[in-house]
């Protein structure tokens, strides 16, 4: 009785080749690489690899292979140095059309991609990287569509001289009138042109109007603000060259980003929380800026700037152009060797430039640096956001012939300073202030260790459980033995099929499954041996054994399987790896441990006369 | 069924059960007695703050970075060899202006040439949430595990292993407050791992006590009690002893980012082990379970009598 139909084990063979199949890439390892991508809609191609091949035989650069898929070339290096050098050849000479990224690429061979075969995906902790968390200051957006609607609410009740003063508070506008009607007749217009105001009355001051933002349409413009800022977030990753890089919303108002393999993580940083931008002023050159400080009247039309040392100038209050105005954007050096950006503006920008530089010949134009910053600040216990904002004047040079579209931008402290300011020109600027909320930085020599001892750790404990296991239970040691590896290749080959992220957390869940997953047939074992003493029909006692350690075993993983799934809801990214191969081990410890042994327990004793177990 | 006929060594637990309960009382009492006194070391994950790692080529001197540290105004700084005495770890209480950047410039200002490990920032919101969170996930697995047991028992089962899990998570989390172990996110994980290895425990000597309670005429609950505490005694101790053995491999091999995670689960898997062969079948004693309780519905009668 103790005999599985033929059909039943040939299931369970089938299903451990194909567990076997897929868990193999993982024992292939992965090759230093480079990935080319293209940007936006350009999808690279053949000319391109052709192209990427020509360059670095050119420069002499040693690499293994080159490859084409749907999206990315990929060439692979046997060391790090060529790797390294083959980026930087690249970066100067593939044009911005691309991004070049540093990569490891598993190198898994041909049939094995072919069948759909991947390695488990590693998670930052593994392979170094950076994880940020990134929140969105939303009052800033309201406070920015407050400002735009109060222009555009003077332009609107201007014509026929509606108001008579308008004023700007934090989330409200406040309308005064000069009497009823025109208040009756404004609040008609505001209703159909501007429908997304809401009007409320003031008590005790009838001539005034409050109003609102509605609810709807904060939460658009909060939620295109969003967007916008993971657009722009996006381009500057790209600019960064990271590959694989993950940019996704976070519920309404936070950015998660993570960047694997990234080694500058300080430059990531400064690049990713920079809300930044220039404007391109005119100084003024008939007041001085002195006199203008010490008799604190500054003329109407200008503003006191500073430079970056402290340096007052008065600038007009009227911009030339902005950063929206740039569409492209390089740094390099001038003929001293002292850094630079190269700017390009948009025709319209263009345009104005011209005209401006053709009135104001001999005169100066100054850039204005401009950054908004957002930090939490903790103060007894209340959380508050301080904003800042610095203006700084990078320079002010005097015009000295006309242009339009393109020009330099000097006076920059350093190269990296010139570098990142051209990056952020070209990648545009965040629609609202961002702040970093949550850091998380593995390097590269952390993840590389953490991988070898949650390797190390995996297999001792494995080999300790193996030979206690071989010790106390014999045959059915022997038997358990293999189902706890045939278990561990299951989790590993689910795994890679459902390319769930690996952590060290995740690695640790598998070390404990190890451990738990001897459970079930310890109990079943264990139970055998007890049905011996009462009976002494060994066939007897081994399905007798099984079926009532059934039970027991479901009710008993059931539960743990409950405590995991609860993890893996509530857990943030490192408990979630745990709770993942925890589950996983759980259900596929259930098949090994109950299905597969039995039916090797069946093929050595089932149907023979045995008087003996060896357990 | 004789244990005594069949050479196993009869244990006289539910005998002994007093000695257990007031061990585990005066475990209980130390433990709620640091927690509430010292409290928990909490890490950056809830206090919020930030961690850097950093790795020297040769023995790095402490004095000499704590000097920076001060002399750049940085305030409740905590530095200490990580591991070995070439790696350092740096931890700072959440400053006046928490920001990301501060990280960076304590890298810059330490120097050149150091190999930067890890970075962990956490923000004074984003660590309040991870304490509500932590709290929430126990609680719910707490009541999941609850419904389920309930459900599949009865509910003097149900609460006698939510008794054995109290215990446990109590004294697991005595044992980091003496300690002064630092409490992180993966602690947490850890002890709702435990929570579910201890109730896996819990519930095999359970089935065995509802099935030793099917299977006699016997009345007396204690005897039955302690009948199924020492048919499932091997099983509980080789399980445990298996896991224990992965767990010091993770302990001493998986490195330091994991150590206080494979602690708390070696001392999660040790308790859980007691408390499932003491408390969680004391509570459902003391709590007066009898063989009526046991007594199947329709349903489950059939399946019983199908049994061979």
């Amino acid at each position: 009785m103790n005999h599985y139909a033929a059909w039943k084990n040939a299931l369970i063979v089938f299903f451990l080749l194909i567990s076997s199949l897929y868990a193999i890439p993982n024992i292939y390892g992965s090759d230093l690489a480079i990935q080319v991508t293209g940007t936006g809609d350009y999808v690279v191609d053949e000319v391109d690899l052709d192209n990427i091949s020509t360059i670095l035989s050119d420069s002499d650069v040693k690499f293994k292979s080159i490859s084409i898929d749907s999206r990315n070339i990929l060439v692979r290096f046997g060391d790090s140095q060529s790797q390294l050098s083959s980026k930087t050849i690249l970066n100067n000479l593939l044009s911005r059309n691309y991004v070049v990224a540093l990569n490891l690429a598993p190198s898994i061979p041909q049939w094995l991609g072919n069948l759909g075969g991947k390695a488990m995906s590693l998670g930052l902790d593994l392979r170094g990287g950076v994880h940020f968390l990134l929140e969105v200051d939303m009052d800033a957006v309201v406070s920015m569509s407050i400002d735009r609607y109060y222009n555009e609410l003077r332009t609107l009740l201007r014509k026929d001289k509606l108001y008579k003063k308008i004023r700007k508070e934090e989330t409200f506008l406040v309308v005064n009138f000069k009497n009823e009607n025109l208040k009756n007749d404004a609040k008609k217009i505001i209703k159909k042109e501007l429908p997304e105001l809401v009007s409320s009355e003031v008590d005790g001051s009838p001539l005034d109007l409050i109003l609102k933002i509605s609810l709807k349409a904060q939460n658009d413009s909060k939620s295109s603000a969003l967007k916008q800022n993971i657009t722009t977030l996006r381009n500057r990753v790209n600019e960064l060259g990271v590959a694989e890089p993950i940019i996704q919303q976070q519920g309404l108002e936070r950015i998660v980003v993570q960047l694997p393999g990234v080694q500058d993580t300080a430059r990531a940083k400064e690049i990713l929380g920079a809300v930044a931008t220039v404007e391109f002023r005119l100084v003024d050159e008939k007041n001085d800026v002195q006199t203008a400080i010490q008799s604190g009247k500054i003329p109407s039309g200008s503003k006191i700037y500073k430079f970056k040392d402290g340096r007052p100038l008065l600038l007009k209050t009227s911009v030339i152009a902005t950063g929206e105005n740039i569409v492209d954007a390089s740094s390099s050096v001038d003929s001293d060797n002292s850094p630079m950006v190269n700017i390009s503006l948009n025709n319209a920008g263009g345009k104005i430039m011209l005209e401006t530089t053709k009135e104001f010949l001999g005169a100066r134009m100054a850039v204005v640096f401009i950054e908004n910053q957002v930090e939490t600040i903790i103060k007894d216990g209340v959380t508050t956001k301080k904003r800042t904002k610095t203006q700084d004047i990078i320079n002010a040079a005097t015009i000295q012939g006309t242009f339009s579209n393109r020009f330099q931008i000097t006076g920059l402290d350093s190269a990296r300073e010139a570098r990142n300011l051209a990056l952020l020109l070209r990648a545009g600027s965040l629609s609202a202030p961002i702040e970093i909320i949550e850091e998380r930085t593995i390097g590269p020599s952390l993840g590389a260790d953490n991988i070898q001892k949650g390797f190390i750790s995996v297999l001792v404990g494995f080999a300790l459980v193996l030979v206690f296991m071989a010790w106390r239970y014999r045959v059915f040691g022997l038997v358990a033995n293999v189902a706890l590896t045939l278990n561990l290749i299951t989790i590993v080959s689910i795994l890679s099929i459902i390319q769930a992220t690996l952590t060290l957390p995740g690695i640790a869940g598998i070390v404990l499954t190890v451990g738990m997953a001897v459970d079930a047939n310890v109990l079943i074992f264990e139970r055998i041996k007890e049905e011996m003493r009462t009976n002494k029909n060994i066939q007897k006692a081994i399905s007798s054994g099984y079926e009532k350690a059934l039970l027991t075993i479901a009710d008993a993983n059931i539960t743990t399987l409950i405590a995991s799934i609860v993890l893996f809801s509530f857990g943030t990214g490192a408990i979630k790896g745990f709770a993942v191969t925890l589950s996983i081990g759980i259900i596929t410890s259930m098949f090994t441990a109950i299905i597969v042994s039995r039916a090797m327990i069946n093929l050595i004793y089932g149907g023979k006369k045995n008087k003996e177990l060896a357990i | 069924m004789n244990l005594k006929s069949l050479n196993i060594p009869v244990i006289d637990f539910v005998g002994r059960r007093k000695y257990a309960m007031i061990f585990s009382a005066i475990l209980l009492i130390i433990s709620l007695a640091s927690i509430g006194f010292q409290g928990l070391k909490f890490g950056i994950d809830f206090t919020g703050g930030t961690l850097i790692e950093l790795g020297y080529e040769k023995t790095a001197n402490l004095e000499e970075i704590r000097s920076k540290l001060i002399s750049a105004d940085f305030k409740g700084t905590n530095v200490q060899y990580f591991g070995s005495d070439t790696e350092v770890l740096i931890q700072l209480e959440p400053q006046a202006a928490s920001s990301a950047k501060l990280s960076s410039s304590i890298i810059r200002m330490l120097g050149e040439g150091i190999d930067v490990r890890r970075v962990e920032f956490v923000g004074p919101k984003v660590g309040e949430e991870l304490t509500n969170d932590g709290g929430l996930a126990m609680l719910y697995a707490l009541i999941g595990i609850l419904i389920y047991v309930a459900f599949r028992f009865e509910y003097r089962f149900a609460l006698g292993s939510i008794a054995a899990l109290i215990h446990d998570v109590i004294i697991t989390l005595g044992v980091f407050s003496l300690l002064q172990i630092e409490f992180d996110l993966t602690v947490l994980a850890a002890i709702l791992a435990v929570i579910g290895y201890s109730l896996n425990d819990t519930i095999v000597v359970f089935d065995r006590i509802r099935e030793n309670f099917l299977a006699t005429r016997q009345v007396e609950a204690g005897p039955i009690v302690n009948e199924a505490l020492n048919q499932t005694l091997s099983r509980t101790l080789m399980t445990s002893f298996t896991t224990l053995l992965v767990l010091f491999a993770l302990f001493y091999l998986g490195g330091e980012v994991i150590h206080s995670f494979a602690g708390a689960l070696l001392i999660g898997v040790i308790i859980g082990t007691y408390s499932s062969i003491y408390v969680a079948s004391s509570t459902v004693l003391a709590m007066g379970i009898s063989k009526e309780d046991m007594l199947p519905s329709e349903k489950e009668k059939k399946e019983i009598d199908a049994r061979p």
